[in-house]
């Protein structure tokens, strides 16, 4: 029984499927009573119409006949399976796909598994953002979670709770805060007997990126930096000892923090300190812990300029930079974006941070940043992005909606504090059926509105991701 | 003019020296310049409520001043009209809706002689080299003649002005089936009446959706959104810092503004400039809503001198909270709230008014039907 062509291998396959499946009920017939197999086999095949009774040796011949057929059967199917996968093509995150319930059905079944607790979603959501999630903040997101040598991490779950709370923000302190909390959960992580610390490791660590990535989406420099950890918990030779490879683990690492976020700090803001000049006036959006730190360094070689902070709704990140630069002795002013216009004649450049960069250009930073570049571009101030090398990722994107963190709307309205002022309150916006809020987190900002981008590896344009790319996955 | 009180108790004791006929006079234009005073300090101290109402109390004041006061002829009306119109502009000159409304009474007056005199609208406007040859009176001259039904006539097209004017917000909304299709995406930002009435009419007819600007610090944006979703509009409020981020998806953006600026530029909410720009870079059309009254006949200089009157810095309080800003850290930083915002005309596509849609290029024309050439300055 052979399949006859390509274009007939689910039907040579069914034919082959009932032919196996008769003989096994032939077989279950013939088991069940207390007669000889071969006088069953004989008043079947009389049933069935066949003429003479068959020896040992023929049923031997049928049955291992059988067995082959069923042996295609199976090669069958892995070779459709791999077709169809192979048509699939490259897999979209469950983040991406909020709107799709199958989708989202198999994403919660996998966090059950983990047992990593699930969110809630919001009650009203944005129908442009319904392909992405909207959470509300929930009370406590760990409430359900039980201790246990099953269940995540202690450190996980403090880290968890501390990025959903937005106690640690910022793309750098995030990563080094996921990086020492990893440092904790492998430093505490024991082999269980007969099997391989790579393996177990790995699988230890996909529930707690699970659990973090609940807590708020994973940022691009985490991405960056889960990526490195697998990386080099594969490449963990087997014959390693547990205590060893477990140094060696926890050492890489933090070597990883230092290289990519301590060192190119201070390689950055040599860079861009050179481009503060003095009588300059800086403008700058929100708090990055990068532009501060160069700003610090700029005053610190006595150049003589002064700073602009620009900020934004809900988050008020900029008042955190002001402290950092008044301290520092810097002289500062603070405006809202939107008067963005009022204060734009006075500024001679612009430095922003980035979230990220995308493979095509355009530079992912906090919601605002392509408001600012705007509006200097179009007076011609200069932009100038400062974002390490390891932010940089593969994506491509060219707007802002396919790819978000939508936040809980209501920290847009009314705080329960202020009775009176003009915010709407939390009660009329349940009410008004028609009324939606959007908190949106990031946004795109398109290269022709940047100068350049500073890294550690030199002054680039933004269009140099893919480069930069392709040299540091050849060093890795 | 400006009694002080110093003034009034001298003229009390004064009064006694006086006939009583001119005692009674003169206390009935005291109580006028006690009324007149309260006007100006409720200008000073900003007891209006945008620029209609405003608008409707200046032009009500300036139509008592006329019928109340004493004149014999157009030139001595225009001379009264004219010193209270610096008054007024002088106790607020960032409302320049007071000067329009001044200079707008003053061309009625001057439409009115001339049309009493019998002669066409047309011809007193034009200053043709014939006509100032051949003219019959000479520029003192000019308006002079005493007419009996001067008053009457200027009280009553006063009247119809300020009946247009109420009307004003209702004309533009009748627009608005032109201007908004079915499914589509309008922003606007701030709270402006125009705009609120203007979508409201084109609800009833159409289903769109409207994406509302917060517009910190006053966050005027909340309650226009809340207005429209009580109506069943579609509404989303955004923060000022996801209009670039947003406008990709936005059909049109409309907006209301403060004032009209001669080139056909915009004073508007702080805010607008940015919505302006991105409109622009995203080749979103922006559309403005305002009626006639708010065309003035200013422009708009980056270098200094307007810059006094043309933005208004409200309390930084707005922006950066007492409590907020805290410790000692922050008390050397300079922090701005404005609340006006200059858009240039190249950024504005159409001008809705009551008396239609204008492209910007042609605001300018627009200044010589509603404004005298001589009453520029006051």
């Amino acid at each position: 029984m052979q399949s006859a062509d390509v274009g007939d291998p689910s039907k040579a396959n069914k034919a082959v499927k009932k032919s196996v499946k008769k003989e096994r009920r032939k077989e279950k017939i013939s088991n069940k009573g207390d007669s000889s197999k071969s006088q069953q086999q004989q008043s079947v095949q009389q049933f069935d119409g066949a003429v003479a009774p068959k020896s040992k040796a023929e049923l031997r011949a049928e049955r291992r006949a059988k067995q082959e057929a069923e042996r295609a059967a199976k090669t069958l199917k892995k070779e459709e399976q791999a077709k169809s996968n192979k048509a699939k093509g490259p897999q979209v995150s469950a983040n991406l796909q909020v709107d799709d319930p199958k989708v989202q059905k198999k994403a919660a079944k996998k966090l059950e598994k983990q047992q990593v607790p699930q969110r809630t979603e919001g009650h009203k959501k944005v129908t442009l953002f319904s392909h992405l999630h909207q959470y509300e903040r929930s009370v406590s997101i760990t409430k359900d979670i039980g201790f246990g040598s099953t269940g995540i991490h202690p450190a996980i779950i403090k880290l968890g709770l501390q990025y959903a709370e937005g106690i640690i923000t910022g793309s750098n302190a995030r990563c080094a805060a996921l990086m020492n909390a990893v440092c904790h959960l492998i430093a505490d992580y024991e082999t269980p007997p007969q099997k391989e610390l790579a393996r177990h490791l790995e699988s230890k660590l996909k529930p707690a990126i699970s659990f973090l990535n609940q807590c708020r989406p994973l940022s691009v420099s985490m991405g960056s930096a889960i990526k490195y950890m697998k990386i080099k918990i594969t490449k963990i030779p087997s014959d390693m000892s547990d205590d060893k490879a477990k140094q060696e683990l926890i050492s890489d690492l933090q070597a990883f923090v230092h290289v990519n976020i301590t060192l190119a700090k201070q390689a950055i803001s040599n860079s861009a300190c050179s481009k503060i000049s003095d009588g300059d006036v800086v403008m700058i959006y929100g708090s990055s812990s990068l532009i501060i730190h160069v700003l610090n360094a700029a005053f610190k070689t006595g150049r003589n300029f002064r700073v602009v902070v620009v900020d934004g709704r809900p988050k008020l990140s900029g008042i955190r930079a002001l402290r950092h630069l008044c301290r520092a002795g810097i002289k500062c002013s603070y405006v809202l974006i939107s008067a963005v216009s009022y204060i734009m004649p006075e500024v001679t450049k612009v430095f922003l941070g980035a979230h990220g960069l995308l493979s095509n250009g355009y530079v992912m930073g906090s919601v605002g940043t392509s408001l600012v570049s705007m509006a200097a571009k179009a007076r011609g101030v200069p932009v100038i992005v400062c974002c390490e090398a390891y932010k940089f990722c593969e994506r491509v994107q060219t707007d802002s909606f396919v790819n978000n963190e939508i936040g809980d709307p209501r920290d847009l309205l009314a705080t329960d504090g202020s009775s009176s002022g003009p915010l709407i309150k939390e009660d009329a916006y349940k009410n008004l059926d028609s009324l939606k809020v959007l908190y949106l987190t990031y946004d795109v900002t398109p290269p022709q509105y940047m100068a350049m981008v500073v890294t550690e590896l030199g002054m680039l344009p933004c269009t140099s991701v893919p480069v930069v790319l392709r040299v540091r996955s050849f060093d890795t | 003019m400006h009694w002080s009180r110093d003034e009034l108790g001298d003229i009390t004791i004064r009064r006694c020296f006086y006939v009583s006929e001119f005692a009674q006079e003169r206390e009935q234009q005291d109580a006028r310049f006690k009324k007149m005073d309260q006007f100006i300090l409720d200008l000073k101290q900003e007891k209006f409520n945008g620029s209609y109402d405003l608008a409707y109390k200046v032009i009500n004041h300036l139509r008592k001043l006329i019928s109340q006061t004493r004149w014999a002829h157009a030139k001595e009306l225009m001379g009264v009209i004219r010193k209270e119109g610096k008054q007024l502009v002088a106790a607020q000159p960032s409302e320049y809706v007071i000067g329009n409304m001044v200079r707008r009474v003053l061309k009625i007056v001057r439409e009115e002689y001339v049309r009493l005199l019998g002669k066409s609208e047309e011809f007193a406007n034009t200053e043709s080299l014939h006509k100032m040859l051949t003219s019959a009176e000479t520029e003192d001259e000019k308006y002079m003649k005493s007419l009996k039904e001067l008053k009457t006539t200027v009280m009553e097209a006063v009247s119809e002005y300020i009946d247009e004017m109420d009307a004003s917000i209702h004309n533009i909304a009748a627009q608005a089936i032109e201007h908004i299709h079915s499914n589509e995406v309008i922003l606007t930002i701030g709270k402006s009446r125009t705009v609120e009435a203007f979508l409201k009419q084109a609800a009833k007819k159409r289903k769109f959706h409207v994406i509302v600007v917060e517009g910190a610090p006053l966050y005027h944006g909340h309650e226009l959104a809340a207005s429209l979703a009580a109506h069943n509009i579609e509404t989303t409020i955004i923060t000022d810092s996801a209009v670039f981020a947003m406008m990709s998806r936005v059909n049109k953006v409309i907006i209301g503004t403060h004032s009209v600026l001669a080139n056909g530029g915009l004073k508007a909410v702080s805010g607008a400039h940015i919505v302006a720009q991105a409109a622009y870079q995203h080749a979103v059309p922006l559309i403005v809503l305002g009626a006639m009254f708010k065309l003035c006949l200013l422009h708009y200089s980056d270098i200094g001198g307007s810059e006094a009157t043309f933005n208004r810095l409200a309390s930084p309080h707005r922006v950066l909270d007492y409590y907020k800003a805290g410790s000692q850290d922050l008390c050397n930083v300079q922090v701005y709230c404005p609340t006006f915002d200059y858009v240039p005309p190249e950024l504005v596509t159409l001008f809705i008014s009551n008396i239609g849609g204008n492209a910007p290029s042609y605001m300018y024309r627009l200044l010589s039907e509603m404004y005298h050439p001589n009453d520029h300055e006051l």
